[in-house]
């Protein structure tokens, strides 16, 4: 009996090395980095299976200059360490291209890592293609020639915010609550200098910052934002964070109106749905499924159709997109010739209208929209996670007027 | 870099009405959660009381309550599914000590500790595996979906009355059992005079697997509680297991009335925490710009509010520095 | 460390050749660590290497803990993570104020870290032992792994403190921005650590760690205060695992609060256990195969975490003492050359036991891909053979594995058994204990 351990331990590790597979040499490889276990897994497989319908997207129209895209799944468990070892194992199997959005610290690890690597292995340059970590550092004093940022950062985001709220005179008394990370602090630092430059009427009545994953019950929080006479809370949770949030909320028979970055991510509908907040969660996205823009919706069908489940990440349509365009432009596949032509690239966005890819600090613009959950409209076809309730569009942001300076001094090669 | 920003909440000078009103409203809520801990930490007692073992997949079969009860609300409707799913969840626990536990009770307490370790890893992955890793959908039933009464204008959900009255509940059953029955006074005994229990001819390997059994249903029942209240999700008992472990040091292992104190007094004391936003610097003004970003700036501006989860830790030093028997803790392992 | 007691053997083994042979051991691994990256040059390969020796220290140092002086904690990572930030501050401050510190000592501070952390929290932990010295260290672990996040300026919070390793004053001309010269850098560090943590479990204060570990109320009666005789176990662990996180630090050129967190401490944990506890190499064993599996399972299945759990729960059920264990109890066998008996009854329990195995993976892949919604379109690749995981015949031989696999492979374990008997009594007979 005993010897089986022994035994089946090595029939694990024999699975284990029949891991190693050739691939095809024309093939292009884009290293696809994030959580695929352990907590962000639901977040990580949706981002991979978007990838890979717009990998057979771009494959069916006969790739990128004839090469085949192959997207590699590497799984980091959204660890920073591990998601170094995962571009390491990337580069080894001849990856040149990778790609990660779940979580800034994991974004700045990586970032530091291709410009660290790319300075010491001349010639084997990697490029690395950011869709979702927001930290805006990333683009400002931590910036980096070999990498690019399609999402709108979260200083971005607070533009558009605020631009929109400057139209909204109903919005008197504002409480920001955040969770207390990089992420959460800029968003509450962003908003307080914008609000104070946009509104300076608007009184922020609270200022909240609590530990990232680890409340259970929000009812403590919820009966400070009585307590305070807010009409308006502004905040980034996300996960968990923002689901138990709005459930405290409605516990307790809150009525104010959220305006958030991530109400819409994996679960976050259905608890909106649970605590039947109609159509007072507000969300800032660079596009909707209910956006009206046929191209758009045509493309939201045919992805929920093949993929099972709604468009998370319109950006990484114009991410991957915008990289076939720059490699035709450049002629080549090479990282360096290909970054050369995406930077200061303008292109037209899935949900309409014209993006650019600002060459200073390698920041993606584009149009933003704030959009509420709720109820839909007959003309609104698209509900999320089966729960008959969609996104509304509220207020849609112009490209220039989501634009922020930036402290990036380039290196370039 | 941030601009140095002062994070003390802004909130305006309170009136006293509102000073009352949180301290009410927390303490209601700080009393909820406290049951919610008792839920889950009974079982856990029990268990170690009796049998000596502390279970680390106690928090897995929390999680394993609540995932019970949504899938058995799903098909049976949410009452039966408080009953059948302790009642699933127990027989998982009798499973596992009859054919895990039992052939390695002979090489220690620590063999014991390091299977449940490996249980809590397993069962957390089969979860996933099974159900996904997001949250899950699991409703309040509509029986119990109304405010049951106002305070200060913030509505208390019926539900959240509920758990309280299951909660405590069971606390009397338990105590009445250990008390009062036959069955009671054997685990009582065993937890002074373990050896002496077996000596008598009490069918030693049946009760532990009964024990053990109970303990889990408790954290089963639990998990079908908690599940519509907190997010039902896969990475559950990593969240509260912790916690459940400093619960019943700090109670003093083997005590059920030391558990319950525990459990109101962290309960109490995490939420607390969050309604309070001092900090040093709100107390004694902001610090000298000259420090910079350094260590001592960071506890300078920390908020009591922001270190709320961690503070049931710092009880567990202090505890153990003062009386590292617990509260009410009567066996030194 | 215990020794498994043999009695007088036949061949009488001189002082000198049992001397060579021990010094042998150590000449050949330090060679073999010479060679290593010559033999597997690819830069998969290194980074393997480099991630499994530091991955050897730190489980050493968590067997002075666990095997040699009894203790059970969850929360060891934290010294490997306070040596990591030390070894990280330090090696921004020789940048800034250009101090003349080469790379190669920075370990020895990521030591210092880990000892200073071990000092201060070590006196309240290690007052208990035993169960409740486990959940207290589950508890400081996690204030100390939060309190990092709170304290932003020394630990960076999220993302975390990098570095820039080639920024320090060259050694021998190397800059320590390839990979080969980093290995080189950890298998020393290795080396001198493997050979420090040997030589405690020799010295009397090794001796009576082992005797807390057995009987802590007979050392009392010795005259040696367990409790102190724990915090200087405690110490040198916190030591070692400095020294780990160090490497680690400069492995990566970066420190987060990941490296001081609950599943760090697991994995540590897992690593030692499985490789063996009760001798030396044994957590060189298991740390070589968890971190190799860490790296290799992760390709192949989502579920990496739950082979883990079932690894471990067999482990603990089955062979307490681990690999290491496993393999020593055929050290009587080999002396009194009755290996031969029970060799041909492994190699009959090896088909079943194979195709339980098999049958097993397939039922939990099948599941593990089926749940996710792809069961239409994925393949698990089993030794080479593709299973749709959809299909029923899929289930069908795993439920076939299984079953005919259990039968058929409980019987060639009873016959291990019986071959196990003879070749004891045997090994008896000539003087060898078995």
């Amino acid at each position: 009996m005993r010897k089986t351990l022994t035994m089946t331990v090595l029939a694990l590790s024999v699975l284990g090395m029949t891991a190693m597979s050739a691939a095809a040499e024309d093939t292009l490889k884009i290293g696809y980095i994030d959580p695929l276990s352990g907590g962000g897994a639901s977040v990580g497989e949706g981002g991979l299976k978007t990838f890979q319908y717009l990998a057979d997207e771009l494959n069916a129209k006969g790739g990128i200059l004839g090469h085949k895209v192959e997207i590699v799944p590497l799984d980091n468990k959204t660890n920073p360490q591990e998601s170094l070892i995962q571009a390491q194992k990337a580069i080894d199997s001849g990856v040149r291209y990778i790609t990660q959005g779940n979580g800034s610290s994991v974004g700045a690890a990586l970032e530091d890592f291709v410009t660290k690597h790319n300075t010491r292995n001349p010639g084997k340059e990697l490029l690395y293609f950011n869709y979702a970590a927001v930290d805006p550092s990333m683009t400002n004093e931590k910036c980096s020639f070999w990498h690019f940022r399609w999402d709108a950062n979260s200083d971005v985001k607070m533009e558009a915010l605020t631009s929109y709220m400057k139209g909204v005179p109903s919005i008197k008394k504002v409480y920001l609550i955040n969770q207390d990370y990089s992420f959460g602090q800029s968003v509450r630092t962003e908003a307080r200098k914008m609000l104070a430059a946009k509104r300076p009427d608007v009184q922020i009545v609270g200022d909240e910052l609590h530990p990232l994953l680890k409340i259970t019950d929000f009812s403590p929080y919820i009966a400070k934002i009585k307590a305070s006479g807010a009409d308006s809370v502004v905040t980034g949770n996300w996960g968990q964070d923002i689901a138990l949030l709005l459930k405290a909320a409605a516990d307790a028979g809150l009525k104010v109106n959220w305006y958030t970055y991530y109400a819409g991510g994996a679960g976050g509908p259905t608890a909106i749905k649970q605590t039947n907040l109609n159509h007072q969660v507000f969300q800032i996205t660079e596009g909707i499924p209910n956006s009206g823009y046929q191209p758009a919706v045509d493309f939201e069908k045919a992805f929920r159709a093949k993929a099972n489940m709604s468009l998370w990440y319109p950006r990484a349509v114009n991410e991957m997109r915008m990289f076939k365009l720059a490699a035709e432009k450049a002629k080549s596949i090479d990282p360096v010739k290909v970054a050369a032509a995406l930077e200061g690239m303008e292109f037209d966005v899935l949900d309409g209208g014209k993006g650019f890819m600002r060459k200073d600090d390698h920041q993606f613009f584009q149009p933003i929209y704030i959009s509420s959950f709720g109820n839909l409209t007959d003309k609104e076809t698209f509900d999320e996670e089966n729960t008959g309730w969609g996104w509304h569009l509220v207020s849609k942001i112009d490209t220039p007027q989501t634009m922020v300076p930036t402290t990036c001094k380039m290196k370039r090669p | 870099m941030l601009e140095f920003v002062p994070r003390n909440n802004a909130i305006p000078d309170t009136s006293e009405c509102i000073v009352l009103e949180l301290i009410v409203i927390s303490t209601i809520n700080g009393v909820l959660f406290g049951m919610l801990l008792f839920l889950l930490s009974s079982g856990l007692t029990v268990i170690f009381s009796m049998m000596g073992v502390l279970n680390f997949a106690h928090a897995s079969f929390y999680m394993l309550g609540a995932f019970f009860g949504f899938q058995l609300t799903r098909w049976i409707g949410f009452w039966p599914a408080l009953v059948l799913a302790p009642l699933l969840v127990g027989a998982i626990g009798m499973a596992v000590e009859r054919y895990g536990l039992r052939s390695i009770h002979k090489h220690g307490h620590v063999a014991e500790l390091l299977l449940t370790f490996g249980l809590a890893f397993a069962i957390e992955e089969i979860v996933s595996m099974i159900w996904g890793k997001s949250p899950m959908d699991y409703r309040v039933p509509a029986l119990l979906d109304f405010p049951a009464f106002t305070v200060f204008s913030t509505n208390y959900p019926a539900y959240k009355i509920f758990m309280l009255a299951v909660s405590g509940a069971i606390f009397v059953a338990l105590l009445i059992t250990l008390k009062r029955t036959r069955v009671g006074l054997i685990v009582q005994a065993a937890l002074t005079h373990p050896n002496m229990v077996a000596h008598l001819g009490h069918n030693v390997g049946r009760v532990f697997m009964l024990v053990f059994g109970v303990g889990a249903a408790l954290a089963g029942v639990a998990g079908v509680i908690a599940g519509p209240a907190l997010v039902t999700q896969s990475d559950m008992a990593t969240l509260l297991g912790p916690i459940l472990f400093v619960v019943i040091v700090f109670g003093g292992l083997g005590s059920l009335s030391g558990a319950f104190i525990a459990s109101l007094f962290i309960g109490l004391v995490q939420t607390f925490a969050v309604a309070l936003n001092g900090s040093l610097a709100g107390a004694f003004g902001p610090l000298d710009p000259s420090f910079g970003p350094s260590i001592i700036t960071d506890i300078w501006n920390v908020t009591i509010s922001q270190i709320a989860p961690i503070l049931p830790y710092v009880l567990l030093v202090l505890i153990l520095i003062v009386r590292p028997m617990g509260l009410m803790g009567s066996r030194e392992t | 460390m215990i020794d498994a007691a043999t009695s007088v053997p036949k061949v009488v083994v001189t002082a000198r050749a049992q001397r060579l042979r021990f010094y042998g051991v150590w000449v050949i691994a330090a060679v073999a660590l010479i060679v290593l990256p010559f033999i597997f040059s690819s830069g998969g390969s290194l980074t393997s290497f480099s991630l499994i020796g530091i991955s050897i220290i730190f489980a050493l140092s968590y067997n002075i803990l666990l095997g040699q002086t009894g203790l059970l904690s969850f929360g060891h990572a934290v010294h490997y993570g306070f040596g990591g930030f030390l070894a990280i501050h330090v090696m921004n401050a020789v940048t800034a104020h250009e101090w003349s510190i080469p790379l190669p000592f920075i370990p020895l501070f990521g030591g210092i870290g880990g000892l200073l952390l071990a000092l201060v929290i070590g006196w309240v932990m290690t007052k208990r032992a035993g169960t409740v010295f486990a959940m207290i260290s589950l508890g400081i672990g996690e204030l100390v792994a939060s309190s990092s996040l709170i304290l932003r300026s020394v630990f960076g919070g999220e993302s975390g403190i990098t570095t820039d390793r080639t920024a320090l004053p060259h050694m021998l001309g190397w800059s320590f921005g390839p990979q080969i010269q980093i290995y080189y850098l950890i298998a020393f560090w290795l080396m001198i650590s493997a050979i420090a943590m040997y030589a405690l479990t020799r010295t009397p204060l090794g001796r009576i760690c082992n005797a807390v570990r057995d009987n802590p109320e007979r050392v009392e009666f010795i005259g040696y205060d367990p409790h102190v005789v724990r915090y200087i176990a405690y110490g040198f662990a916190g030591f070692f695992a400095g020294i780990a996180g160090g490497l680690s630090a400069i492995n990566f050129e970066i420190a987060n609060s990941a490296y001081l967190g609950a599943a760090q401490s697991g994995i540590v944990l897992f690593a030692t256990f499985i490789g063996g506890t009760a001798y030396f190499f044994g957590p060189i064993l298991g740390a070589i195969l968890v971190t190799y599996l860490q790296l290799g399972l992760t390709d192949v299945t989502t579920v990496w975490q739950l082979y883990f759990g079932i690894i471990f729960i067999g482990i603990v059920m089955f062979a307490p003492g681990g690999i290491a264990g496993l393999l020593m109890m055929h050290r009587p066998l080999v002396r009194s050359g009755t290996l031969g008996m029970v060799i041909p009854s492994y190699l009959v329990a090896l088909v079943p036991t194979l195709a339980l195995a098999c049958g097993v993976i397939l039922a939990i892949e099948s599941v593990a891909r089926y749940a996710q919604g792809e069961g239409s379109g994925s393949n698990i690749d089993l030794l080479g053979v593709p299973f749709n995981a959809a299909s029923p015949l899929t289930w069908f031989a795993a439920a076939i594995l299984i079953i005919g696999g259990f039968f058929v492979a409980r019987i060639s374990w009873r016959r291990i058994a019986q071959a196990w008997d003879r070749a004891a009594t045997v090994a008896r007979d000539r003087g060898y204990l078995a």
